[in-house]
Protein backbone atom coordinates (compact mmCIF):
# COMPACT_ATOMS: atom_id res chain seq x y z
CA UNK A 1 0.00 0.00 0.00
CA UNK A 2 0.82 3.32 -0.37
CA UNK A 3 -0.46 5.79 1.89
CA UNK A 4 0.12 9.91 2.55
CA UNK A 5 0.45 10.70 6.51
CA UNK A 6 -0.76 14.39 7.40
CA UNK A 7 1.07 13.97 10.95
CA UNK A 8 0.60 16.95 14.06
CA UNK A 9 4.01 18.02 14.14
CA UNK A 10 5.04 19.97 17.50
CA UNK A 11 7.73 20.74 18.85
CA UNK A 12 6.70 21.50 22.67
CA UNK A 13 4.31 22.74 24.51
CA UNK A 14 4.62 26.57 23.82
CA UNK A 15 5.17 25.50 20.23
CA UNK A 16 2.09 25.84 17.98
CA UNK A 17 2.24 22.55 15.70
CA UNK A 18 1.57 22.31 12.21
CA UNK A 19 0.34 19.03 9.96
CA UNK A 20 3.07 18.03 7.70
CA UNK A 21 2.86 15.45 4.89
CA UNK A 22 4.65 12.66 4.87
CA UNK A 23 4.28 9.29 2.01
CA UNK A 24 5.11 6.05 2.73
CA UNK A 25 5.61 3.40 0.33
CA UNK A 26 4.96 -0.35 0.42
CA UNK A 27 3.36 -0.27 3.37
CA UNK A 28 1.81 -3.87 4.50
CA UNK A 29 -1.93 -4.48 5.22
CA UNK A 30 -0.83 -6.41 8.22
CA UNK A 31 1.23 -3.84 10.05
CA UNK A 32 -0.74 -2.50 13.00
CA UNK A 33 -1.22 1.37 12.86
CA UNK A 34 1.54 1.66 15.27
CA UNK A 35 4.35 -0.60 13.08
CA UNK A 36 3.74 1.82 10.27
CA UNK A 37 4.70 4.86 12.53
CA UNK A 38 7.79 2.73 13.14
CA UNK A 39 8.49 2.52 9.43
CA UNK A 40 8.13 6.19 9.31
CA UNK A 41 10.25 7.00 12.10
CA UNK A 42 13.16 4.82 10.86
CA UNK A 43 12.50 6.48 7.54
CA UNK A 44 12.75 9.72 8.83
CA UNK A 45 15.68 8.88 11.25
CA UNK A 46 17.58 7.73 8.29
CA UNK A 47 17.15 11.16 6.06
CA UNK A 48 18.41 12.72 9.75
CA UNK A 49 15.31 14.35 10.46
CA UNK A 50 13.43 14.07 13.73
CA UNK A 51 11.27 10.96 14.28
CA UNK A 52 7.47 11.16 15.04
CA UNK A 53 6.49 11.59 18.97
CA UNK A 54 3.67 9.08 20.05
CA UNK A 55 2.64 7.09 22.87
CA UNK A 56 2.85 3.44 23.05
CA UNK A 57 3.76 0.37 25.65
CA UNK A 58 2.24 -2.46 25.77
CA UNK A 59 1.09 -2.76 21.53
CA UNK A 60 -1.98 -5.71 23.03
CA UNK A 61 -4.83 -3.24 23.65
CA UNK A 62 -4.54 -2.98 27.74
CA UNK A 63 -2.22 -0.28 28.82
CA UNK A 64 -4.27 2.64 26.84
CA UNK A 65 -0.96 4.47 26.06
CA UNK A 66 -1.38 4.55 21.97
CA UNK A 67 -3.94 6.97 21.77
CA UNK A 68 -4.06 9.57 18.57
CA UNK A 69 -6.75 11.05 16.57
CA UNK A 70 -7.07 9.52 13.46
CA UNK A 71 -9.04 10.91 10.36
CA UNK A 72 -11.08 12.44 12.99
CA UNK A 73 -11.40 9.62 15.36
CA UNK A 74 -10.29 8.66 18.71
CA UNK A 75 -8.24 5.31 17.81
CA UNK A 76 -9.18 5.55 14.35
CA UNK A 77 -11.60 3.67 12.56
CA UNK A 78 -11.89 0.62 14.25
CA UNK A 79 -13.31 0.54 18.21
CA UNK A 80 -9.77 -0.85 19.35
CA UNK A 81 -6.52 1.24 20.57
CA UNK A 82 -4.23 2.42 18.28
CA UNK A 83 -1.82 -0.55 18.58
CA UNK A 84 -4.48 -2.65 17.79
CA UNK A 85 -5.49 -0.94 14.45
CA UNK A 86 -4.14 -2.21 11.62
CA UNK A 87 -3.55 -1.02 7.92
CA UNK A 88 -5.63 -3.50 6.34
CA UNK A 89 -8.42 -0.79 7.85
CA UNK A 90 -7.13 1.98 4.99
CA UNK A 91 -7.33 2.00 1.22
CA UNK A 92 -4.17 2.55 -1.23
CA UNK A 93 -3.92 5.57 -1.85
CA UNK A 94 -4.99 6.87 1.46
CA UNK A 95 -4.70 10.09 2.95
CA UNK A 96 -4.15 9.56 6.85
CA UNK A 97 -4.43 12.15 9.68
CA UNK A 98 -3.12 11.74 12.52
CA UNK A 99 -3.43 14.50 15.44
CA UNK A 100 -3.11 14.35 18.81
CA UNK A 101 -5.85 14.25 21.61
CA UNK A 102 -7.08 17.61 21.81
CA UNK A 103 -7.94 18.96 25.64
CA UNK A 104 -7.07 21.68 27.85
CA UNK A 105 -6.52 18.89 30.54
CA UNK A 106 -4.33 17.11 28.26
CA UNK A 107 -1.49 19.44 26.98
CA UNK A 108 0.03 18.26 24.01
CA UNK A 109 3.71 17.26 25.32
CA UNK A 110 5.46 16.67 21.66
CA UNK A 111 3.84 15.97 18.28
CA UNK A 112 0.98 13.21 19.39
CA UNK A 113 1.82 12.49 22.75
CA UNK A 114 -0.08 14.35 25.37
CA UNK A 115 0.16 14.81 29.43
CA UNK A 116 -2.93 12.71 30.70
CA UNK A 117 -1.89 13.28 34.48
CA UNK A 118 -5.48 14.81 34.74
CA UNK A 119 -6.68 11.39 34.82
CA UNK A 120 -4.01 10.29 37.54
CA UNK A 121 -5.41 13.51 39.87
CA UNK A 122 -8.72 12.53 39.37
CA UNK A 123 -8.40 8.59 40.65
CA UNK A 124 -6.05 10.26 43.10
CA UNK A 125 -9.24 12.53 44.48
CA UNK A 126 -11.15 9.12 45.33
CA UNK A 127 -10.98 6.66 42.68
CA UNK A 128 -9.78 3.98 45.57
CA UNK A 129 -11.07 2.11 48.86
CA UNK A 130 -8.92 3.05 51.95
CA UNK A 131 -10.34 0.45 53.65
CA UNK A 132 -7.56 -2.64 54.80
CA UNK A 133 -9.04 -5.38 52.95
CA UNK A 134 -6.69 -8.12 54.06
CA UNK A 135 -5.87 -10.85 51.33
CA UNK A 136 -8.52 -12.06 49.38
CA UNK A 137 -11.47 -13.82 50.61
CA UNK A 138 -12.52 -17.29 49.86
CA UNK A 139 -15.21 -16.44 47.22
CA UNK A 140 -18.55 -16.95 48.44
CA UNK A 141 -18.06 -15.43 51.41
CA UNK A 142 -19.41 -12.08 50.29
CA UNK A 143 -21.90 -13.15 47.96
CA UNK A 144 -22.52 -10.40 45.32
CA UNK A 145 -25.02 -10.85 42.84
CA UNK A 146 -23.89 -11.67 39.30
CA UNK A 147 -25.53 -8.47 37.14
CA UNK A 148 -23.36 -6.21 39.99
CA UNK A 149 -20.16 -7.94 39.66
CA UNK A 150 -20.58 -8.00 35.43
CA UNK A 151 -21.06 -4.39 35.78
CA UNK A 152 -17.91 -3.55 38.35
CA UNK A 153 -15.82 -5.55 36.23
CA UNK A 154 -17.09 -3.80 32.85
CA UNK A 155 -16.82 -0.85 34.02
CA UNK A 156 -13.31 -1.73 35.69
CA UNK A 157 -11.43 -2.65 32.04
CA UNK A 158 -11.41 1.13 31.66
CA UNK A 159 -7.70 1.27 30.70
CA UNK A 160 -7.84 5.56 31.04
CA UNK A 161 -6.79 5.85 27.85
CA UNK A 162 -8.62 9.01 27.04
CA UNK A 163 -9.99 8.55 23.88
CA UNK A 164 -13.43 9.33 25.97
CA UNK A 165 -12.19 12.83 26.41
CA UNK A 166 -10.75 13.26 22.88
CA UNK A 167 -14.26 11.95 21.25
CA UNK A 168 -16.28 14.93 23.24
CA UNK A 169 -17.56 17.85 21.82
CA UNK A 170 -16.80 19.11 25.10
CA UNK A 171 -13.49 17.43 25.89
CA UNK A 172 -15.05 15.94 29.17
CA UNK A 173 -14.05 13.50 31.27
CA UNK A 174 -16.75 12.44 32.61
CA UNK A 175 -16.96 8.62 30.98
CA UNK A 176 -13.67 8.11 32.41
CA UNK A 177 -14.90 9.49 36.48
CA UNK A 178 -18.37 7.20 35.56
CA UNK A 179 -16.74 4.44 34.84
CA UNK A 180 -14.51 4.12 38.24
CA UNK A 181 -17.15 5.43 40.28
CA UNK A 182 -19.31 2.38 38.76
CA UNK A 183 -16.60 0.05 39.27
CA UNK A 184 -16.27 0.84 42.91
CA UNK A 185 -19.97 2.17 43.70
CA UNK A 186 -21.25 -1.39 42.74
CA UNK A 187 -19.18 -3.47 45.54
CA UNK A 188 -19.60 -3.44 49.18
CA UNK A 189 -15.59 -2.20 49.85
CA UNK A 190 -16.74 0.66 47.63
CA UNK A 191 -19.85 1.49 49.72
CA UNK A 192 -17.98 2.96 53.40
CA UNK A 193 -16.58 6.19 50.91
CA UNK A 194 -19.09 6.05 47.87
CA UNK A 195 -20.83 9.72 48.97
CA UNK A 196 -17.41 11.46 49.43
CA UNK A 197 -15.76 9.62 46.65
CA UNK A 198 -18.51 11.23 43.73
CA UNK A 199 -17.87 14.31 44.96
CA UNK A 200 -14.18 14.29 45.31
CA UNK A 201 -13.86 12.95 41.66
CA UNK A 202 -15.99 15.43 40.07
CA UNK A 203 -14.53 18.12 41.65
CA UNK A 204 -11.18 16.98 41.18
CA UNK A 205 -12.81 16.55 36.99
CA UNK A 206 -13.91 19.96 37.00
CA UNK A 207 -10.65 21.79 38.30
CA UNK A 208 -8.96 19.97 35.62
CA UNK A 209 -10.68 22.01 33.01
CA UNK A 210 -12.79 19.15 30.86
CA UNK A 211 -16.11 20.30 30.21
CA UNK A 212 -19.01 19.35 31.30
CA UNK A 213 -21.27 16.20 29.97
CA UNK A 214 -23.81 16.86 27.51
CA UNK A 215 -25.11 13.25 27.05
CA UNK A 216 -24.09 13.16 23.12
CA UNK A 217 -22.11 9.38 23.80
CA UNK A 218 -19.64 9.76 21.72
CA UNK A 219 -17.53 8.97 24.35
CA UNK A 220 -19.06 5.36 24.37
CA UNK A 221 -19.05 4.97 21.13
CA UNK A 222 -14.85 5.15 20.71
CA UNK A 223 -14.36 3.32 23.62
CA UNK A 224 -12.10 0.40 22.82
CA UNK A 225 -13.01 -0.94 26.19
CA UNK A 226 -17.22 -0.76 25.37
CA UNK A 227 -17.69 1.08 29.04
CA UNK A 228 -21.49 1.85 28.90
CA UNK A 229 -22.74 5.47 28.73
CA UNK A 230 -25.17 4.45 31.43
CA UNK A 231 -22.42 4.57 33.50
CA UNK A 232 -22.34 8.87 33.76
CA UNK A 233 -25.92 8.12 34.72
CA UNK A 234 -25.00 6.21 37.64
CA UNK A 235 -22.80 8.70 38.08
CA UNK A 236 -25.19 11.46 38.39
CA UNK A 237 -27.28 9.48 40.28
CA UNK A 238 -24.38 9.25 42.97
CA UNK A 239 -23.51 12.72 42.98
CA UNK A 240 -27.09 13.99 43.17
CA UNK A 241 -27.93 11.42 46.78
CA UNK A 242 -24.19 12.82 48.25
CA UNK A 243 -25.42 16.37 47.51
CA UNK A 244 -29.14 15.61 49.14
CA UNK A 245 -27.57 14.25 52.02
CA UNK A 246 -25.03 17.16 52.44
CA UNK A 247 -21.72 16.02 51.27
CA UNK A 248 -20.80 18.38 49.10
CA UNK B 1 1.39 18.65 34.38
CA UNK B 2 4.19 16.35 35.27
CA UNK B 3 3.90 16.09 39.13
CA UNK B 4 1.17 14.26 39.97
CA UNK B 5 0.05 15.81 43.75
CA UNK B 6 -3.25 17.20 44.66
CA UNK B 7 -1.90 20.94 44.53
CA UNK B 8 -5.12 22.53 42.82
CA UNK B 9 -7.92 23.52 45.22
CA UNK B 10 -11.37 21.55 44.83
CA UNK B 11 -14.50 23.77 43.70
CA UNK B 12 -17.30 22.15 45.55
CA UNK B 13 -19.48 19.84 44.23
CA UNK B 14 -22.58 22.52 44.50
CA UNK B 15 -21.32 24.26 41.76
CA UNK B 16 -19.82 21.20 39.72
CA UNK B 17 -20.84 20.73 36.17
CA UNK B 18 -23.23 17.53 37.13
CA UNK B 19 -25.15 20.25 39.40
CA UNK B 20 -25.64 22.94 36.71
CA UNK B 21 -26.91 20.41 34.41
CA UNK B 22 -29.34 18.80 37.00
CA UNK B 23 -30.26 22.46 37.13
CA UNK B 24 -30.91 22.84 33.74
CA UNK B 25 -32.75 19.56 33.24
CA UNK B 26 -35.06 20.68 36.10
CA UNK B 27 -35.97 23.23 34.46
CA UNK B 28 -36.03 21.92 31.19
CA UNK B 29 -38.71 19.82 32.47
CA UNK B 30 -40.75 22.75 34.08
CA UNK B 31 -40.61 24.34 30.35
CA UNK B 32 -41.72 21.33 28.55
CA UNK B 33 -44.52 20.94 31.03
CA UNK B 34 -45.39 24.61 30.12
CA UNK B 35 -45.45 23.96 26.01
CA UNK B 36 -47.35 21.18 26.43
CA UNK B 37 -49.96 23.11 28.62
CA UNK B 38 -49.94 26.15 25.92
CA UNK B 39 -49.91 23.55 23.24
CA UNK B 40 -53.46 22.28 24.14
CA UNK B 41 -54.50 26.54 24.61
CA UNK B 42 -53.47 26.98 21.38
CA UNK B 43 -55.10 23.80 19.70
CA UNK B 44 -58.32 25.79 20.86
CA UNK B 45 -58.75 27.93 17.99
CA UNK B 46 -59.95 24.93 15.94
CA UNK B 47 -62.85 25.11 18.41
CA UNK B 48 -63.33 28.89 16.75
CA UNK B 49 -63.08 32.04 18.43
CA UNK B 50 -65.18 32.09 21.63
CA UNK B 51 -63.78 29.28 23.10
CA UNK B 52 -60.20 30.68 21.98
CA UNK B 53 -60.82 33.71 24.23
CA UNK B 54 -62.85 31.96 26.44
CA UNK B 55 -59.90 30.00 27.28
CA UNK B 56 -57.53 32.66 27.83
CA UNK B 57 -60.07 34.60 30.14
CA UNK B 58 -60.43 31.38 31.97
CA UNK B 59 -56.38 31.47 32.73
CA UNK B 60 -56.59 35.02 34.35
CA UNK B 61 -59.91 33.40 36.62
CA UNK B 62 -58.36 30.44 37.25
CA UNK B 63 -57.99 29.78 40.89
CA UNK B 64 -60.21 32.85 41.53
CA UNK B 65 -61.21 33.41 44.32
CA UNK B 66 -58.66 31.49 45.93
CA UNK B 67 -55.98 33.43 44.18
CA UNK B 68 -56.42 37.01 43.32
CA UNK B 69 -57.43 37.74 39.82
CA UNK B 70 -54.56 36.80 37.86
CA UNK B 71 -53.32 35.64 40.52
CA UNK B 72 -52.30 31.80 39.19
CA UNK B 73 -50.92 33.46 35.33
CA UNK B 74 -48.27 35.44 37.73
CA UNK B 75 -47.32 32.37 39.75
CA UNK B 76 -46.77 30.40 36.19
CA UNK B 77 -44.96 33.75 35.00
CA UNK B 78 -42.46 33.62 37.82
CA UNK B 79 -41.69 30.16 38.06
CA UNK B 80 -41.64 30.39 34.09
CA UNK B 81 -39.09 33.34 34.08
CA UNK B 82 -37.04 31.93 37.23
CA UNK B 83 -36.99 28.92 34.71
CA UNK B 84 -35.34 30.67 31.79
CA UNK B 85 -33.16 32.26 33.55
CA UNK B 86 -31.56 29.59 35.55
CA UNK B 87 -31.62 27.09 31.98
CA UNK B 88 -30.01 30.20 30.55
CA UNK B 89 -27.05 30.78 33.31
CA UNK B 90 -26.50 27.11 33.43
CA UNK B 91 -26.01 26.73 30.18
CA UNK B 92 -23.92 29.97 30.15
CA UNK B 93 -21.57 28.72 32.19
CA UNK B 94 -20.92 25.33 30.59
CA UNK B 95 -20.86 26.46 26.80
CA UNK B 96 -18.05 28.97 28.49
CA UNK B 97 -16.53 25.92 30.23
CA UNK B 98 -17.14 23.06 26.52
CA UNK B 99 -15.23 25.76 24.52
CA UNK B 100 -12.09 26.45 27.43
CA UNK B 101 -11.49 22.58 27.50
CA UNK B 102 -11.29 22.14 23.86
CA UNK B 103 -9.56 25.18 23.00
CA UNK B 104 -7.48 23.67 19.68
CA UNK B 105 -9.99 22.40 17.72
CA UNK B 106 -8.84 19.46 15.43
CA UNK B 107 -8.48 19.76 11.78
CA UNK B 108 -10.49 16.84 10.63
CA UNK B 109 -12.82 15.81 13.24
CA UNK B 110 -15.29 13.12 12.43
CA UNK B 111 -19.25 12.40 14.04
CA UNK B 112 -19.56 8.44 15.27
CA UNK B 113 -23.01 8.64 16.47
CA UNK B 114 -24.50 11.38 17.62
CA UNK B 115 -27.79 12.74 16.58
CA UNK B 116 -28.00 15.94 14.09
CA UNK B 117 -30.64 17.51 17.30
CA UNK B 118 -27.57 16.97 19.49
CA UNK B 119 -25.75 19.74 17.13
CA UNK B 120 -28.44 22.42 17.61
CA UNK B 121 -29.16 22.41 21.38
CA UNK B 122 -27.08 26.00 22.01
CA UNK B 123 -27.47 27.90 18.70
CA UNK B 124 -30.94 26.40 18.86
CA UNK B 125 -31.59 27.63 22.25
CA UNK B 126 -30.27 31.11 20.87
CA UNK B 127 -32.57 31.02 18.70
CA UNK B 128 -35.72 30.10 21.07
CA UNK B 129 -34.27 32.78 23.07
CA UNK B 130 -34.78 35.38 20.85
CA UNK B 131 -38.44 34.08 19.76
CA UNK B 132 -39.62 34.14 23.04
CA UNK B 133 -39.51 37.43 23.61
CA UNK B 134 -40.60 38.75 20.07
CA UNK B 135 -43.32 36.19 20.82
CA UNK B 136 -44.44 37.83 23.94
CA UNK B 137 -43.95 41.69 22.21
CA UNK B 138 -46.29 39.84 19.40
CA UNK B 139 -48.69 37.99 21.20
CA UNK B 140 -49.43 38.67 25.21
CA UNK B 141 -48.54 42.55 25.03
CA UNK B 142 -49.54 43.18 21.88
CA UNK B 143 -46.71 45.70 21.09
CA UNK B 144 -45.38 44.54 18.02
CA UNK B 145 -48.45 43.98 16.08
CA UNK B 146 -48.84 42.64 12.45
CA UNK B 147 -52.10 43.10 10.79
CA UNK B 148 -53.62 45.36 13.73
CA UNK B 149 -53.67 45.73 17.74
CA UNK B 150 -56.61 43.57 19.11
CA UNK B 151 -58.17 42.89 22.92
CA UNK B 152 -59.07 39.34 21.71
CA UNK B 153 -56.45 36.79 21.78
CA UNK B 154 -57.91 35.08 18.42
CA UNK B 155 -57.83 38.05 16.27
CA UNK B 156 -54.35 38.96 17.50
CA UNK B 157 -53.34 35.39 15.91
CA UNK B 158 -55.25 35.69 12.98
CA UNK B 159 -54.13 39.23 12.13
CA UNK B 160 -50.83 38.03 12.80
CA UNK B 161 -49.85 35.54 10.51
CA UNK B 162 -51.50 36.39 7.63
CA UNK B 163 -49.99 35.59 3.96
CA UNK B 164 -48.61 39.28 4.10
CA UNK B 165 -47.04 39.00 7.05
CA UNK B 166 -44.93 35.42 6.07
CA UNK B 167 -41.63 36.76 7.14
CA UNK B 168 -43.32 36.10 10.64
CA UNK B 169 -45.22 32.79 10.35
CA UNK B 170 -41.35 32.04 8.87
CA UNK B 171 -39.69 32.91 12.11
CA UNK B 172 -42.55 31.45 13.91
CA UNK B 173 -41.79 27.88 12.35
CA UNK B 174 -38.15 28.57 12.27
CA UNK B 175 -38.38 28.83 15.81
CA UNK B 176 -40.79 25.82 16.84
CA UNK B 177 -39.03 23.14 14.81
CA UNK B 178 -35.50 24.62 16.75
CA UNK B 179 -37.57 23.71 19.75
CA UNK B 180 -38.53 20.34 18.11
CA UNK B 181 -34.76 19.54 17.86
CA UNK B 182 -34.22 21.42 21.15
CA UNK B 183 -36.40 18.73 22.75
CA UNK B 184 -35.17 15.78 21.01
CA UNK B 185 -31.52 15.71 22.62
CA UNK B 186 -32.94 17.48 25.52
CA UNK B 187 -35.31 15.41 27.37
CA UNK B 188 -32.98 12.80 26.92
CA UNK B 189 -30.02 14.55 28.34
CA UNK B 190 -32.24 15.58 31.46
CA UNK B 191 -33.25 11.88 31.56
CA UNK B 192 -29.69 10.91 31.58
CA UNK B 193 -28.59 13.75 33.76
CA UNK B 194 -31.07 12.84 36.37
CA UNK B 195 -29.87 9.75 36.29
CA UNK B 196 -32.27 7.89 34.78
CA UNK B 197 -30.72 6.75 31.80
CA UNK B 198 -30.05 2.80 31.77
CA UNK B 199 -28.61 0.48 28.78
CA UNK B 200 -31.99 -1.48 28.98
CA UNK B 201 -34.07 2.06 29.13
CA UNK B 202 -32.16 4.20 26.55
CA UNK B 203 -34.61 2.77 23.70
CA UNK B 204 -37.86 3.89 25.61
CA UNK B 205 -36.09 7.56 26.49
CA UNK B 206 -34.83 8.12 22.54
CA UNK B 207 -38.46 6.64 21.75
CA UNK B 208 -40.13 9.44 24.38
CA UNK B 209 -37.89 12.10 23.78
CA UNK B 210 -38.73 12.05 19.57
CA UNK B 211 -42.87 11.24 20.44
CA UNK B 212 -42.96 14.53 22.57
CA UNK B 213 -40.98 17.13 20.30
CA UNK B 214 -43.03 15.79 17.59
CA UNK B 215 -45.90 16.30 19.16
CA UNK B 216 -44.77 19.69 20.35
CA UNK B 217 -43.62 20.51 16.97
CA UNK B 218 -46.85 19.47 14.94
CA UNK B 219 -48.89 20.95 17.67
CA UNK B 220 -47.86 24.40 17.51
CA UNK B 221 -46.97 24.22 13.52
CA UNK B 222 -50.71 23.73 13.43
CA UNK B 223 -52.64 26.92 14.20
CA UNK B 224 -50.48 29.56 12.74
CA UNK B 225 -50.23 27.52 9.32
CA UNK B 226 -54.12 27.07 9.94
CA UNK B 227 -54.22 31.02 9.58
CA UNK B 228 -51.91 31.15 7.31
CA UNK B 229 -53.67 28.60 4.86
CA UNK B 230 -57.17 30.40 5.63
CA UNK B 231 -58.30 27.17 7.52
CA UNK B 232 -58.87 29.50 10.48
CA UNK B 233 -59.60 33.26 9.99
CA UNK B 234 -62.37 35.67 11.81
Amino acid sequence: MNITLRVWRQKGRDDQGRLVNYKLTDVSPDMSFLEMLDVLNEKLTLENEEPVAFDHDCREGICGACGVVIDGEAHGPEVTTTCQLHMRSFKDGDTITVEPWRAKAFPVIKDLVVDRGAFDRIIQAGGYISAPTGTAPDAHANPIPKPDADRAFDAATCIGCGACVAACPNASGMLFTAAKVTHLGMLPQGQPERASRVVNMISQHDEEDFGGCTNIGECAAVCPKGIPLDTISQLNRDLLGSLAKGVG
Amino acid sequence: MANSTLTKKRSTAYGSTVALKSAMAVTGAILVLYLIAHMYGNLKVFSGQEAFDGYAHGLRELGYPLLPEQGFLWIARIVLLASILIHIYAVAVLWRRAARARNDRYQVKKRVQRTYASYTMRYGGVLIAFFVVFHILHLTVNAIAPGGKSDSPFERLVNGFQPEFWYVTLFYVAAVIAVGFHLRHGIWSAMATLGANKASRQGKINAVAVAVSLVVTIGFLLPPLAVTFGLVSK
